[in-house]
């Protein structure tokens, strides 16, 4: 009598889904990898010293895994989030107070802390490994980019529930943008960017009114650093963790003694 | 903002975590005296007192850890002296630390675990290092100043960091004198004894698994226990003092004590991501790639852990947990003081230079002159900074080239334009410590002061 695990195996409907036999010998563990979209990202064998916690500290893949959940638990604030300065604080305490599951903006918050750790860390064990070295120079170039854009992620997030903490942070934070050498209102050289004696580079015009959108931090900013921080910035991220994976198994793999 | 909360009130707060803290740490205190007592009988194994000394070591910080879990929990006043740590110790802390303490002492420790990372690396010793931080963050947590500015709920996640980084940058010597010694011996490090190939699955996906089930459990109770703060809602007219930037920008919000936004806001980060995009292409040291090593690459292991750790890193830590209203500095066991003021009288380089030691007036144009005297005045004004600076930039990597040995057998190894470039990065970066220096000891505040240009370094 057939089992009732070998009755839903030899289904068309699992068939359909797995190509293959239960991986359980050589041949369909290599096959279980090639065949799923999810696993494709890893290569069929590595070597054993990549598996050793103590070598990798296992940190890219935590921060790529904090990146899922901050995907994941941000769709869900965003159903009940409206970046305006009439409703952003209030749905803050909704957020708070009346949502079921009411951690989803603790989930949200503490893995972004998390991210922000796990990918300092995993560069600093690339650094001490010398993974940088040849062949994965340009691999960390691209992983440099992804710590800024991490950062930047987080950036943006701050202003987003609109209380003290959150415009203060931003305030203090893009007051940098005004003191920007030739493009910032207050830097060193804009008063030479003159035309007929008319400044081009003014308190409406330098590169913090780029970032927030007005003068000072409010409803252009709230609207700014919402769209950055669920569109913008993700995509980019996401295209840049494309092309650190895909180099990641192209430059050789996990890194090692050559 | 701190409120004013008293030891007692404090205590009923605290009691109920600190149980746990200390009765996690016995328990890891037990586990490790389980562990030093199996280790006796490794291959290899101390005998005799050092056989057993570490495990009644362990067995007694335990039953010390325990002890404290008790007392926590009874929650009485009268344990309130027992769980603290004696206020005279606390005050002579608040008392002692300051900016300059904290970089200094930074720097002698990084120098001291770069010189003595054989000893630092011994199991034994990290095993110390952890139970009296344990213990003195245990001990703090009693005092309502220290909650204040340490169990902030956005500050939690930089205590773990505070531990994590411990914890890896150990682990890291530690695999690398390991490899080190291997490598004395005319042996491979030990990521290349294990180079056989497993199979992805189920090896590698299983500690996947484990690891994201580990960290959605950290995660779920964390947002459990630790409400995200939300503070009063967002008002362009209320300023707080202090206002900071979010927690990883708060190193460069520190080097605004140093220098102007335009430095510290603008130049220093487009210069830290440039210098880490371009160190693939300047480290032309072809050893040390794919395992730890401190011994092949001790100039790469310096310069980066001074840049991350000494720079980066701790006046992170300085102005999360140290800066309070005015950005004055406070102790960690100090209440904020709106009206702390410390007195400071910077003054530039051009000062002291024309007037102090000269003994003359700052050079300026006359009333009325024409822009390009205004200027040229203002260049003689700043003229010691200036040559200072090109001196520093332009004439010290080729001096330093030409006279010593070292450093023209690195000029040669990376050609001159890899060269040049990792000179002035490392100068520029090196410019932070020395601002510090002159600041502390001289009361510098710029070296070139420019403000008719907003230009001062």
């Amino acid at each position: 009598m057939r089992s009732l695990r070998d009755v839903i195996r030899n289904s068309q409907l699992w068939r359909s889904v797995f190509r293959h036999a239960a991986p359980l010998d050589r041949r369909t563990r290599v096959a279980v990898i090639l065949t799923n979209v999810f696993l494709h990202l890893h290569p069929v064998s590595i070597s054993k010293h990549g598996l050793s916690l103590s070598y990798t500290w296992c940190m890219g893949g935590i921060t790529f895994f904090l990146f899922v959940v901050e995907a994941v638990t941000g769709v869900l604030l965003m159903f009940y989030y409206r970046p305006t300065l009439e409703w952003a604080y209030a749905d803050m305490m909704a957020l708070r107070d009346v949502v079921s599951l009411g951690i989803l903006r603790e989930l949200h918050r503490w893995a972004a802390h998390a991210m922000v750790i796990a990918a300092m860390l995993h560069m600093y064990r690339v650094f001490l490994t010398g993974s940088y070295k040849p062949p994965r120079e340009f691999n960390w170039v691209v992983g440099v980019l992804l710590l800024v854009l991490t950062l930047l992620l987080s950036f943006t997030g701050y202003l987003l529930p609109w209380d003290q903490l959150a415009i203060w942070a931003i305030t203090v934070g893009s007051n940098m943008a005004r003191a920007a050498p030739l493009v910032g209102f207050e830097g060193p050289g804009a008063s030479w960017l003159t035309v007929d004696g008319i400044d081009l580079i003014t308190s409406t015009s330098d590169a913090r009114f780029g970032l927030l959108g007005e003068r000072f931090v409010g409803e252009f900013t709230l609207n700014r650093f919402y769209v950055l921080h669920c569109v913008a910035i993700p995509l980019g991220a996401g295209l840049l963790m494309a092309i650190h994976f895909w180099r990641v198994r192209k430059d050789g793999g996990i890194s090692g003694p050559l | 903002m701190q409120g004013h909360v008293s030891e007692l009130e404090n205590l009923a707060g605290v009691s109920g975590f600190l149980v746990g803290w200390y009765l996690i740490a016995a328990l890891a205190n037990g586990g490790a005296a389980v562990y030093w007592w199996r280790q006796r009988r490794a291959p290899g194994g101390a005998a005799g007192v050092q056989a057993w000394l570490p495990s009644l070591l362990w067995l007694a910080a335990a039953a010390g850890f325990l002890g404290l879990s008790a007392v926590a929990l009874s929650g009485q006043p009268s344990a309130l002296s027992l769980l603290s740590l004696p206020q005279p110790l606390r005050d002579a802390a608040d008392r002692v630390l300051g900016p300059t303490l904290v970089m200094v002492g930074a720097v002698v420790l990084l120098v001291g675990f770069y010189f003595g990372r054989q000893f630092f690396v011994r199991s034994g010793v990290a095993w110390s290092v952890l139970n009296l931080a344990l213990l003195g963050l245990g001990l703090s947590l009693t005092d309502p100043d220290f909650v204040a500015i340490v169990a902030r709920p956005d500050n939690v996640p930089i205590v773990g960091l505070v531990f994590l980084l411990g914890f890896f940058t150990w682990l890291a010597a530690r695999q690398a004198v390991r490899n080190d010694r291997r490598l004395a011996r005319h042996e491979p490090p030990l990521e290349a004894v294990d180079q056989q190939r497993v199979l992805v699955w189920p090896d590698l996906v299983y500690i996947e698994l484990i690891c994201m089930v580990a960290l959605m459990t950290l995660l779920l109770v964390w947002s459990i226990l630790l409400k995200a703060p939300l503070e009063q809602p967002a008002s362009t007219v209320q300023t707080p003092n202090p206002s900071k930037a979010p927690w990883y920008f708060l190193g460069l919000q520190e080097l605004l004590m140093y220098f102007d936004p335009w430095m510290a806001g603008v130049v220093v980060p487009a210069l830290i991501i440039f210098g880490l995009m371009v160190l693939p292409y300047l480290d032309v040291n072809a050893q040390g790639n794919g395992y730890y090593t401190i011994g092949e690459r001790k100039f790469a292991y310096l310069a980066f852990q001074f840049g991350f750790l000494v720079l980066w890193i701790v006046p992170m830590l300085l102005g999360t947990f140290c800066r309070g209203p005015n950005w004055s500095f406070f102790g960690l066991y100090e209440t904020w003081d709106v009206h702390k003021v410390e007195a400071l009288n910077n003054v530039q380089l051009s000062e002291r230079f024309w007037i102090d030691w000269l003994g003359r007036p700052l050079p300026a144009a006359p009333a009325g002159a024409a822009g390009w005297q205004q200027l040229c005045a203002v260049m003689l004004r700043e003229s010691p900074g200036l040559v200072l600076l090109g001196v520093y930039l332009l004439v010290l990597p080729g001096a330093l080239a030409r006279y010593s040995r070292p450093i023209w057998a690195l000029r040669n190894r990376q050609g001159r334009c890899r060269y040049w470039i990792t000179l002035w990065l490392l100068l520029l970066m090196a410019l932070l410590p020395l601002k510090m220096l002159c600041r502390w000891l001289f009361n510098m505040n710029y070296f070139v002061a420019i403000p008719e240009y907003f230009f001062n370094i």
